[in-house]
C-alpha cells in the first residue's frame, strides 16, 4: 500500500540531495544539474498529488515546471560558457569579486 | 508486501542512490550519466502514477533535449575533470541538507493526506485530458511560456556568441 | 482690603512705556546719524513725555480706582491665561512718578554727565530701555509680566555697569551684578512656579494681582510661607540684602547717573515694589514676614559698619543704599507696607540727588573718586554743596526732611509693633548713618583741598544742565517726607493715599509714646553728626591717616564677605565647571554619541563578515532562513 507520503518523503529526500549538490560542489555544471535534479523532485511531488487528489492541474504545472526548467538550463549553461571564457575556470569560489 | 509495493521500494532506492551518484561523483560525466538514469527513473514514476504523457514528455524533453544540452557543454568547454575538494565545506554543506531533510520529511508524513488514489477515469493523465487543460483553463500560461521559450533561445545565443 | 475696585479701561497706559522703549530703538538705528546731542534729547523726550502721562494718571486717577489696559493676550493655556496687561492703582501711581519723574531729571543730568563721552548714544538706548522694563515691572497686572520687568531691568543693569567695557573690571563687575542677581531670581521663579501650581490645584490658575487676592485664601499657611520665603530670596537679590547684596558696591563701576537711578531709586527698590504688590501673600505668612524684619534690619546696621570706613565717594553711597534698602524691608517685615513705599519715595529724591552730587564732583576733580584726595570744594562748586547738604540732612534724617519723616516712621512701626531689639538695631543704624554721611560731606566739602594739581586745575561747577536736577532733586528731598508726617504733626497724607491698597494702618501705642521714640532717635542722630563733625570737621582734622585696629580692617574689607564667598561658593563652582568641561565633555557625552558611532561600526564590522562574494555561502544562507520557517511550521503542525 503505498501512500501519498511515501511519495512526498521520497521527493524530499532527492531535493535535499540536491541541495547538497547545490552547496558543496565546486564545478558550475554540477551544480546547474543539482539544480535540475530539485526541479524534478518537485515535479515528482506535484504528479503524486495530481494522481492522489484526482487533479489534472498537477500535472499541466509539471509541463510548464519543465518548460521553465529548459528555458533555465539553456540560460545558465550559456552563462557557464561565457563565464568560462572569461576565466577559465568553472570553481564559483574563484568568483568572490562582490566580495566586501 | 504486493508487488506495487515492492517496484516503488526498488525504484525509489534506485533513485536515491542515481542522486547521490550526481552529487558526490567527481568526474563530470559521471555525474550527467546519473542525472540521466534519475531522470529516467522519475520517468517510470510518472508512467506509474498515471501520467503517461508527462512521463513522455520527461524522457524526452528532460532526458533527451535538455541532458543532451549538458553533455554537448561539458564536451565542449573540457574542463580539467577533478576538482579539488574542501573538507570543512562538505561537512557543512551535508549537515545543513540532512537537516533539511529532517525538517521537510516530518512535515509531508502528517496523515492528513490521503491515502489511496482517488478513482480515476482511462482519460485521466492521456494527452487529450492535458490539452483540454491546457488550451482552456491555462491558455495564458501556455502563451507565456512560449515566450520565455523565445526570449531563453535569444539570451542563451547572445550570452554565448563568441566575441569578435 | 479692597472695596469697590473702580476699573477703568483705557488706552493711554500703554504709552507710558512705549515711549522709552520708542526712544530706545529709535536711538539704536538711528541714533548715531542723529548725532549725540539730539539722540539724548530724544531720549529725555521720551522720558519726560511718560512722565507727563504719569502725572496726568496721578491726578485723574479715582480714589480705589484702577486704571486697565490690555494690550495682548500672550500665554492661554486652558483656564491660565497670562496677558501684556497694565494697570495703575494708587501704589503704581505712586511707583511711576519716582520712574518716569527721576528718570527724566537723571537724563536730563546724563546730559551733561555724558556730553564727552564717545559711547554717549549706546548710553541712551541702555538707559531708555530700563525705564521701559522698569514700567513693565510697575505696571504690570500679572505676576509674570512683573518678573519680566525685572529681568529686562537686571539685564539693563548689566548692561550698564559695563558700560565703560574695555576696563576689564568693569565687565566683571557687570557680570558679577547679573550672576547674583539670577540666583535670587531662581527662588524668585520657583515661588512662582509653585504659586501658580498650589493655586492650580485648587482650581485657580491665574497671575493677575487682582485674582491673586481674590483667591489667595485658598492656600495651606505653609504653603504661603514656602511661596513668600522663595519671593523674598529673589529679592534679597535684586534689592541687595543679606545674603545677595554684594554685587551693588561693584555696581558703582558704572557711570553714576546709572549709579543714580538703577542703583539707588528706581531698580533696587522692586524687591520692597513686589512685596508691596503681594502684601495680601505676604501677611497670611508671619514667619516670612519676620525673616525678612530680621534680614532688613542686620543688612541696615552691617552695610552701615562697612560705610563707616569706605574711601570712595560712590562706595559709601552705595553701601548706604544697601543700609537704606534694609530699612525699607524692615517695615515690610512689620507688615508696615505703606511706610516701606513711604520710604522708597523719600530715598529716591535725596539718595539720587546724593549720587548725581557726585557725579558732579566727580566731573569737576576729573574722575577722581577717592575722597582723601578730596575737601575744600564748597567754595568752587556752591550748588553742588548746598543740594548735597540738603540731601545729607535727609539721609541722617534731621527733623523736617523727607528722611526724617519716613525713617522715623519705620522705627516707630518697629517699636510699636514690640520688636524692640530690631528697633534698637535700626535707631544704632540711623546713628551711623549720620556719621558716615556727615563724614562724607566734612571730607569732600570742608577743609583744604587735597586733590592734586591736574584735579585743581579742572575745578569747576557743573553745567546748569546738570545742576538743575540737583536743585529739584533736594527741594523733593525735604518736602516729599511732609506727605507722610506723624499724627502729632499735621497727619498723612500718604497713607490716606495709600489706604485702598493695604487698608488702614492702624496706629499702635501711645502718642507720647511715639514722641519720645522720636526723641531718641534724633538723640542719637545729633550724636552721630557730632562725632563726624569732631573727626573730620574741624579744621585740625587729619583726613587721611590709617587707622588700625580689626574692627577698622573688617570694616574697610566689607568683613571679606566677597573673599568668602569666593571661597564657598566661585571656587568649588568653578572647580565644577572645569571638571564638566574636561572630563564630563569629551568623555561622557562625546564618549556617549561617539560610542553609539562606533558600536554601530563595530557591528557592521562583523555582520559585513556575510558578504563573503561566494554564491553558495549566499545559498547556504537562504537555506538557514528556510529552514527556520520550517521547523516552526513543524512545530506548529506537531
Amino acid at each position: 500500500m503505498i501512500a501519498l507520503q511515501h511519495y512526498l518523503i521520497l521527493s524530499a529526500v532527492v531535493f535535499s540531495i540536491g541541495v547538497i549538490g547545490v552547496l558543496i560542489r565546486r564545478n558550475l555544471i554540477v551544480i546547474l544539474m543539482s539544480i535540475e535534479l530539485m526541479l524534478n523532485a518537485v515535479n515528482l511531488t506535484f504528479i503524486a498529488f495530481s494522481r492522489y487528489l484526482g487533479s489534472a492541474d498537477g500535472q499541466v504545472v509539471v509541463f510548464f515546471v519543465m518548460a521553465v526548467a529548459a528555458a533555465e538550463a539553456v540560460i545558465g549553461l550559456a552563462i557557464i560558457i561565457s563565464v568560462y571564457r572569461h576565466r577559465q575556470s568553472l570553481d564559483p569560489q574563484e568568483m568572490q569579486l562582490l566580495k566586501w | 508486501m504486493d508487488t506495487a509495493s515492492l517496484i516503488f521500494y526498488l525504484l525509489a532506492t534506485l533513485l536515491v542512490i542515481a542522486s547521490l551518484m550526481v552529487v558526490f561523483l567527481r568526474n563530470i560525466v559521471h555525474c550527467a550519466m546519473a542525472l540521466v538514469s534519475a531522470l529516467l527513473l522519475i520517468a517510470v514514476f510518472f508512467v506509474v502514477l498515471q501520467a503517461p504523457m508527462i512521463g513522455v514528455l520527461q524522457v524526452m524533453v528532460y532526458a533527451g533535449a535538455i541532458m543532451v544540452l549538458f553533455l554537448f557543454v561539458i564536451m565542449f568547454l573540457n574542463p580539467a575533470a577533478l576538482e579539488r575538494q574542501r573538507g570543512l565545506w562538505w561537512g557543512f554543506g551535508t549537515v545543513l541538507a540532512l537537516l533539511l531533510a529532517g525538517v521537510l520529511v516530518p512535515l509531508v508524513a502528517t496523515n492528513d493526506l490521503p491515502a489511496d488514489p482517488v478513482a480515476a477515469s482511462e482519460l485521466f493523465g492521456s494527452p487529450e485530458m492535458l490539452a483540454k487543460s491546457l488550451f482552456n483553463d491555462y491558455v495564458l500560461p501556455f502563451e507565456l511560456a512560449s515566450v520565455l521559450l523565445l526570449v531563453a533561445i535569444i539570451g542563451a545565443v547572445i550570452l554565448a556568441k563568441r566575441e569578435n | 482690603m479692597v472695596e469697590t475696585t473702580h476699573l477703568v479701561s483705557t488706552e493711554v497706559l500703554r504709552w507710558l512705556p512705549f515711549f522709552p522703549l520708542l526712544g530706545s530703538v529709535i536711538n539704536l538705528f538711528f541714533g548715531r546719524a542723529l548725532g549725540k546731542r539730539t539722540a539724548g534729547i530724544l531720549a529725555s523726550a521720551a522720558v519726560g513725555a511718560s512722565f507727563g502721562l504719569a502725572f496726568y494718571l496721578f491726578w485723574q486717577l479715582p480714589a480705589s480706582g484702577i486704571f486697565r489696559d490690555l494690550v495682548y493676550t500672550w500665554i492661554r493655556s486652558g483656564s491660565f491665561q497670562v496677558n501684556i496687561s497694565f494697570q495703575v492703582d494708587a501704589l503704581t501711581a505712586v511707583m511711576l512718578l519716582v520712574v518716569t519723574g527721576i528718570g527724566f531729571l537723571i537724563h536730563l543730568y546724563s546730559l551733561g554727565y555724558m556730553a564727552h563721552d564717545d559711547d554717549m548714544v549706546r548710553f541712551f538706548i541702555y538707559l531708555n530701555l530700563f525705564i521701559f522694563f522698569m514700567l513693565l515691572l510697575v505696571m504690570g497686572d500679572n505676576l509674570l509680566l512683573l518678573f519680566v520687568g525685572w529681568e529686562g531691568v537686571g539685564l539693563c543693569s548689566y548692561l550698564l555697569i559695563g558700560f565703560w567695557y574695555r576696563d576689564h573690571n568693569n565687565t566683571i563687575a557687570g557680570n558679577k551684578a547679573f550672576i547674583v542677581n539670577r540666583i535670587g531670581d531662581l527662588g524668585f521663579i520657583i515661588g512662582l512656579f509653585v504659586l501658580v501650581t498650589e493655586l492650580g490645584r485648587q482650581g485657580v490658575w491665574t497671575l493677575d494681582f487682582i485674582e491673586l487676592h481674590k483667591h489667595v485664601q485658598m492656600l495651606q499657611p505653609g504653603t504661603v510661607t514656602l511661596i513668600t520665603f522663595l519671593l523674598f530670596i529673589g529679592a534679597t537679590g535684586k534689592s541687595a540684602q543679606i545674603p545677595l547684596f554684594v554685587w551693588l558696591p561693584d555696581a558703582m563701576a558704572g557711570p553714576t547717573p546709572v549709579s543714580a537711578l538703577i542703583h539707588a531709586a528706581t531698580m533696587v527698590t522692586a524687591g520692597v515694589y513686589m512685596t508691596a504688590r503681594l502684601h495680601f501673600l505676604f501677611v497670611m505668612a508671619p514667619a516670612t514676614l519676620a525673616l525678612i524684619a530680621v534680614v532688613g534690619a542686620a543688612t541696615a546696621f552691617f552695610a552701615a559698619t562697612i560705610a563707616l570706613t569706605q574711601n570712595d565717594i560712590k562706595k559709601v553711597l552705595a553701601y548706604s543704599t544697601v543700609s537704606q534698602l534694609g530699612y525699607m524691608f524692615l517695615a515690610v517685615g512689620m507688615g508696615a507696607f505703606s511706610s516701606a513705599i513711604f520710604h522708597v519715595f523719600t530715598h529716591a529724591f535725596f539718595k539720587a540727588c546724593l549720587f548725581l552730587g557726585s557725579g558732579s564732583v566727580i566731573h569737576a576733580l576729573g574722575g577722581e573718586q577717592d575722597m582723601r584726595k578730596m575737601g575744600g570744594l564748597k567754595a568752587h562748586m556752591p550748588i553742588t554743596y548746598w543740594t548735597y547738604v540738603v540731601a545729607t540732612l535727609a539721609i541722617a534724617g534731621v527733623p523736617f526732611t523727607a528722611g526724617f519723616f519716613s525713617k522715623d516712621l519705620i522705627l516707630w512701626q518697629t517699636f510699636s509693633h514690640g520688636a524692640t531689639l530690631l528697633w534698637a538695631v535700626g535707631l544704632v543704624t540711623a546713628g551711623l548713618t549720620a556719621f558716615y554721611m556727615f563724614r562724607q560731606l566734612f571730607m569732600v566739602f570742608h577743609g583744604e583741598c587735597r586733590a592734586d594739581a591736574h584735579a585743581k586745575a579742572h575745578l569747576h561747577e557743573s553745567p546748569a544742565i546738570m545742576t538743575w536736577p540737583l536743585v529739584i532733586l533736594a527741594i523733593g528731598s525735604i518736602f516729599t517726607g511732609w506727605l507722610g508726617a506723624p499724627e502729632y504733626l499735621w497727619g498723612s497724607r500718604w497713607d490716606h493715599w495709600l489706604e485702598p491698597i493695604f487698608g488702614t494702618q492702624a496706629s499702635h501705642g501711645a502718642l507720647s509714646t511715639e514722641l519720645v521714640v522720636t526723641f531718641i532717635t534724633l538723640a542719637v542722630v545729633a550724636v552721630g553728626i557730632y562725632l563726624a563733625y569732631n573727626t573730620y570737621g574741624r579744621s585740625t582734622a587729619q583726613v587721611g591717616q590709617k587707622r588700625g585696629g580689626l574692627l577698622y580692617d573688617l570694616s574697610f574689607n566689607k568683613y571679606y564677605i566677597d573673599e568668602v564667598y569666593d571661597f564657598l561658593f566661585v571656587r568649588p563652582f568653578t572647580a565644577m565647571a572645569q571638571f564638566f568641561a574636561s572630563i564630563v565633555d569629551p568623555w561622557v557625552i562625546d564618549g556617549a554619541v561617539n560610542g553609539v558611532a562606533a558600536t554601530a561600526r563595530g557591528f557592521s564590522t562583523i555582520w559585513r563578515g556575510l558578504q563573503s562574494g561566494n554564491v553558495q555561502h549566499y545559498a547556504a544562507m537562504f537555506l538557514l532562513g528556510a529552514l527556520a520557517l520550517l521547523a516552526y511550521y513543524l512545530g506548529q503542525s506537531l
